[in-house]
């Protein structure tokens, strides 16, 4: 222990002399180690951020999407054909019993109107169950009611950018908008959402009564049909059971059998989720892997004047030995000074990547996010590339034969 | 038999590509505890090699060394480090101090690698500074020492782990005749406290203040002489610096 103690007080004074020198030679490990730690923060950040959004879509989703038709040797694309019924959801809702709720749409895009304000929004018909497939609770007023469905009522709910930009700080409930010159009573405003995984603004909405929308906003032509189906399972363990359900419930009213192509697809947001966690893995990976290569180039550095070190201190490494350090002392005591080296280095590294994972946070609204984990790793693989780079240039030293050392100029 | 030294048909071969180079051609003395022994010889006479050997910085070719009846050539590196460490002190021509570091700490060097409590190593390095006069100037970085000074350093360095053997190598060289006489005037006085000094020099003058004197040429001793009436170096009085 005192020769451990012996070797950094050595080590320390050994730099102390060269501060110059020390502080460039730091200076490979403290940027690789800044960008380690930085880059991993917003990796893990980036990551978090997509995995937020997924889930704000609602957990334990499948989406079922009215699927191509053919007409006369002609296909149309996925989606294309509007096979779904509001029959269909509330046949899944009622028969597939690891389904909870079924919130189907009907989905245009709409001028609306309030006082001398307008504004270009989604506007989607839906029912009730829709704020519970999604999770997303009412800010203030109420929810659309079952009877606002079925009696097809002009009544709407709106997110909050379409409310910030009717009403600016106004209280919208109870206004009059107009959606396609059609008066709309504001009965709730949404919480809010934030971004899509596709970066679309999940508040930029209206939800009117699924109803309401077939036969007064987009379904003239097809007034029983509805877009895409939000189906919530139970819970995690049912989702690839609620698909299985929904799929032979749909393919049996919808009568496809080997003769017919499927009309409709179910898409599980679970996968669509992982893939998104996938993708945002391999960016960290790859963030991490770049930084990783600064702190290789950082670790040569040390080599490097580690080695300028040890021939500039050879006659020191001969009195050393001559008045009877063993060739581990001098190991050790250049091998001290390399690690001290990098993780001096490393610890200042660290702080500044902490300072610029949190400006860049700031400066570019990106989240990031600062692991203990990531933080311990950088701080034992600063002091492994210590002892790594350092290993040679200190048996080089040990070796020395003390008369040459000595005679040395 | 109180021989510290004990040297018996010592050779030593160095191997430069295919050139042998026989530095030692077979050498036998030995030095009684207590005796102040000059080596002198031209340079290439083998008087350097004879030194490292004895300073256990080399081991020999062929023959015997006995330190202490310890048998040298025989023994690890670790082994050896330990031996110079304990047994040995050196004083160098070119002092050899560590720079940017203070006179108390370079004396304290060897007793770090002996493993001694820091307090005990300050104690002992005091006590060996004053030995040399240096007394006062503890914490002097070496740079800002004289040469007369820093060659003291050396010796407080080479007598604070209490050796058997002092070994100097032209300790004088690098110095101008007063101090020369200042520094022989420290080693007589620790040779008449019994300590063996070795000191390799090609002064003859400075050969004078010693008791025997071993002369090497061409890799053998020829000549091994008592010096009867050793001169006494003074510094006069008053005149210390």
């Amino acid at each position: 222990m005192t020769t451990l103690w012996q070797s950094l007080l050595i080590a320390m004074r050994a730099l102390r002399v060269n501060k110059m020198r020390a502080l460039l030679t730091m200076l490979g490990i403290i940027i690789g180690i800044a960008a380690v730690i930085a880059m991993v923060a917003i990796g893990a950040g980036a990551s978090k951020m997509i995995s937020d959004q997924i889930s704000s879509m609602g957990s334990n989703l499948l989406l079922v999407l009215p699927g191509s038709t053919t007409s006369g040797g002609l296909r149309s694309g996925s989606g294309g054909a509007p096979t779904l019924t509001y029959d269909d959801a509330r046949a899944i809702k009622a028969e597939c019993p690891s389904v909870a709720e079924v919130a189907p749409t009907v989905r245009g895009s709409a001028q609306v109107v309030y006082g001398n304000q307008n504004w270009s929004t989604i506007v989607l018909g839906t029912t009730p169950d829709m704020l519970t497939v999604r999770d997303w609770p009412v800010f203030a007023g109420r929810n659309l009611s079952p009877s606002d469905v079925d009696g097809a009522l002009k009544n709407c709910i709106i997110g909050q950018t379409v409310a910030d930009n009717l009403f600016g700080d106004a209280d919208p409930i109870g206004k009059i908008i107009r959606i396609k010159k059609i008066p709309f009573t504001v009965v709730g405003l949404l919480d809010r959402k934030g971004q899509s995984p596709q970066g679309t603004d999940q508040d930029d909405v209206v939800f009117v009564p699924l109803r309401t929308a077939q036969r007064k906003l987009f379904g003239s032509q097809f007034p029983n049909t509805v877009g895409a189906m939000m189906v919530q399972a139970k819970d995690a363990a049912v989702l690839d059971q609620a698909q299985e359900e929904v799929t032979a419930l749909l393919d049996q009213r919808h009568r496809i059998g080997p003769a017919r192509e499927r009309d409709f697809t179910v898409r599980n947001l679970s996968e669509i989720m992982a893939v998104a966690e996938q993708s945002s893995r391999v960016m960290s990976i790859l963030l991490g892997s770049v930084a990783s290569i600064s702190l290789l180039v950082g670790g040569i550095g040390i080599m490097n004047i580690m080695l300028v070190s040890v021939t500039e201190r050879t006659r020191e490494i001969g009195i050393r030995m001559a008045i009877g350090a063993k060739q581990r002392d001098i190991l050790l005591q250049f091998l001290t000074e390399a690690v001290l080296l990098t993780t001096v280095g490393g610890i200042i590294g660290m702080g500044l990547g902490v300072v610029g994972a949190m400006v860049v946070s700031k400066l570019m609204d990106w989240p990031t996010l600062i692991s203990s984990t990531a933080i311990i790793i950088a701080f034992l693989f600063s002091a492994g590339v210590g002892v790594f780079f350092g290993f040679y240039p200190a048996r080089k030293a040990a070796s020395l034969n003390p008369i040459d050392a000595l005679r040395y100029e | 038999m109180d021989d510290v030294v004990k040297v018996t048909d010592v050779t030593k071969v160095y191997t430069m590509g295919d050139q042998r180079v026989e530095a030692l051609k077979g050498i036998s003395f030995s030095v009684r505890r207590g005796e102040f022994v000059a080596i002198m010889g031209a340079s290439g006479s083998g008087k350097s090699t004879c030194m490292n050997m004895l300073g256990c910085l080399d081991v020999p070719t062929g023959g015997e060394y006995l330190l202490e009846e310890v048998n040298v050539g025989k023994l690890s590196g670790n082994e050896l480090a330990e031996i110079r460490n304990r047994k040995l002190g050196f004083v160098f021509q070119g002092f050899n101090l560590l720079a940017r570091t203070t006179a108390r700490e370079n004396v304290e060097l060897p007793l770090v690698y002996a493993r001694i409590p820091a307090a005990e190593r300050r104690e002992k390095a005091l006590a060996a500074l004053a030995q040399v006069g240096l007394a006062g100037r503890e914490d002097h970085y070496s740079n800002q020492l004289s040469g007369g000074q820093q060659q003291r350093v050396a010796i407080a360095r080479a007598l604070v782990n209490d050796p058997s053997i002092i070994m100097a190598d032209e300790p004088t060289g690098n110095l101008d005749s007063r101090t020369s006489i200042e520094i022989m005037s420290i080693f007589q006085q620790l040779n008449r406290r019994g300590i063996t000094i070795l000191m390799v020099t090609h002064e003859p003058d400075i050969a004078a203040y010693t008791g025997r004197h071993l002369i090497f040429r061409d890799g053998l001793i020829i000549s091994d002489t008592p010096n009867a009436n050793p001169h006494t170096a003074e510094v006069p009085r008053g005149e210390t610096p």
